[in-house]
């Protein structure tokens, strides 16, 4: 068995997520196998591509509802990017699309600054920066972290979700990951 | 506003780095993964890999050389050169890297853009801009096109684009500083983030660029002295840009 599933949904950039997780002395897979999913230590839900997209796979190849499954169990679950977005309710992206549902709250377009919102920021009250690269934002009452304003982390019961990119962001990336492998 | 981002850009032709890299800290200098690597230690915020050879025949080359950069690499790094289709974009994302940069192909099919944003979202497509007179280039810069500079880079946003990298052919390779008014004039013009490329001779130069814009490409300044950018970093900060702080590790 894996210590990390990094989950398979056509778009994602899984190849980062697993790289970083090496660098961290931790064997991978990417998967969408349900049982796969629920027996792992951690699963990651990875970040790049659209939502509609996204959730047509989840929900065709039963990855969603293993992952309700999961949640509902209190096994450990990692959102990054679109794979945090994906977590809540609804969201406006490709016209809008269902998510999974894991917590409440809902994704809408950025309406503040340059967007896509490109680049390096502190997350409050963490500190460190991180990298960020998105259109879209999470508004939800289980957010705990932000970034100038924006909703950056959301966390509820086995899941946490960022919305910045972990395998992107340096030694900071990497300390958070490490953090997510060994809760306190 | 994110901080502000400092992007040393790589040339690669046939796998390997190729111009003005000067270093003898480096095993190997044309080795585009450990060069890579060195930036990433020393402070860099993202990287761009340019394929300037870019041939139908090359583009397993690039794919391996972006896997294998992928695989140490743990800021952002975007490809440029040789990404014509949504197919080749996918090979250039799967393989690890965050962005494809668009050039030529984008003006000779801007529904191009489009294609790639609906696939892995906006953030994953720059279109790159090589301007002068007021209007594109194509050609590494060589050739005048009858595009309007201006409204070019509003089409490519509008058409799904989530950063434009404006390369002013005329401070290209000079060293003298950047086109600020160019600058400004495209950064005011739209409304994603733009990088501004072509110039960088000095920390004040790079500071000045970055007062008016978010991003700034890197080469020559990078490439004669890796060692040097933290040093480089210090000083454009102690101009009073505010960049991520990082622990570097050269």
């Amino acid at each position: 068995m894996s210590d990390v599933v990094v989950v398979e949904y056509g778009a994602g950039n899984t190849r980062s997520v697993r790289a970083a997780f090496t660098h961290l002395g931790v064997t991978s897979v990417v998967s969408s196998d349900l049982a796969t999913i629920a027996n792992a230590e951690l699963v990651v839900l990875p970040g790049v591509g659209s939502a509609r997209s996204a959730m047509e796979h989840l929900e065709s190849t039963g990855a969603a509802q293993a992952l309700r499954d999961r949640f509902e169990s209190g096994d450990p679950i990692l959102g990054i990017c679109l794979g945090m977005q994906l977590a809540l309710e609804h969201s406006d992206e490709d016209g809008g699309v269902d998510g999974i549902g894991l917590l409440s709250g809902s994704v809408h377009l950025l309406t503040e600054g340059r967007v896509p919102r490109l680049g390096w920021a502190p997350v409050e009250p963490w500190g460190d920066a991180y990298y960020f690269a998105h259109s879209y934002a999470a508004h939800s009452p289980d957010a705990v972290a932000s970034s100038e304003g924006v909703t950056v982390a959301i966390e509820r019961g086995a899941f946490l979700g960022v919305q910045f990119h972990p395998e992107k962001s340096g030694t900071a990336g990497l300390a958070f990951l490490e953090r997510c492998l060994s809760p306190a | 506003m994110p901080l502000a981002r400092l992007i040393p850009c790589l040339d690669v032709a046939h796998g390997r780095v190729v111009k003005g890299v000067n270093f003898v800290g480096l095993r190997d200098v044309g080795d585009p993964v450990e060069l890579a690597k060195f930036y990433s230690d020393g402070g860099a915020d993202e990287l761009v890999f340019l394929d300037i050879a870019a041939t139908p025949e090359e583009s397993a080359t690039m794919t391996s050389v972006v896997a294998d950069v992928a695989d140490v690499l743990e800021i952002p790094f975007t490809v440029g050169g040789g990404v014509r289709s949504v197919e080749d974009a996918i090979r250039i994302i799967e393989s690890g890297a965050d962005r494809v940069s668009l050039n030529s192909a984008a003006l000779a099919d801007p529904g191009l853009i489009t294609a790639i944003a609906r696939r892995f979202g906006s953030q994953a497509v720059v279109v790159a801009i090589d301007a002068g007179d007021g209007v594109v280039h194509t050609h590494g810069g060589r050739v005048a096109t009858t595009t309007r500079t201006i409204p070019w880079a509003v089409e490519a946003a509008s058409r799904g684009a989530g950063e434009i990298l404006l390369t002013s052919i005329a401070h290209d390779g000079l060293r003298g500083g950047f086109d600020l008014e160019l600058t400004a004039a495209v950064r005011d013009a739209v409304s994603v983030p733009v990088i501004a490329s072509g110039g960088a001779g000095s920390a004040a130069h790079v500071a000045d660029v970055l007062r008016i814009t978010d991003a700034a490409l890197i080469a020559s300044i990078v490439h004669e002295n890796p060692a040097g950018l933290p040093g480089l970093r210090r000083e454009i900060q102690e101009l009073g840009i505010e960049l991520r702080p990082v622990k570097e590790l050269i």
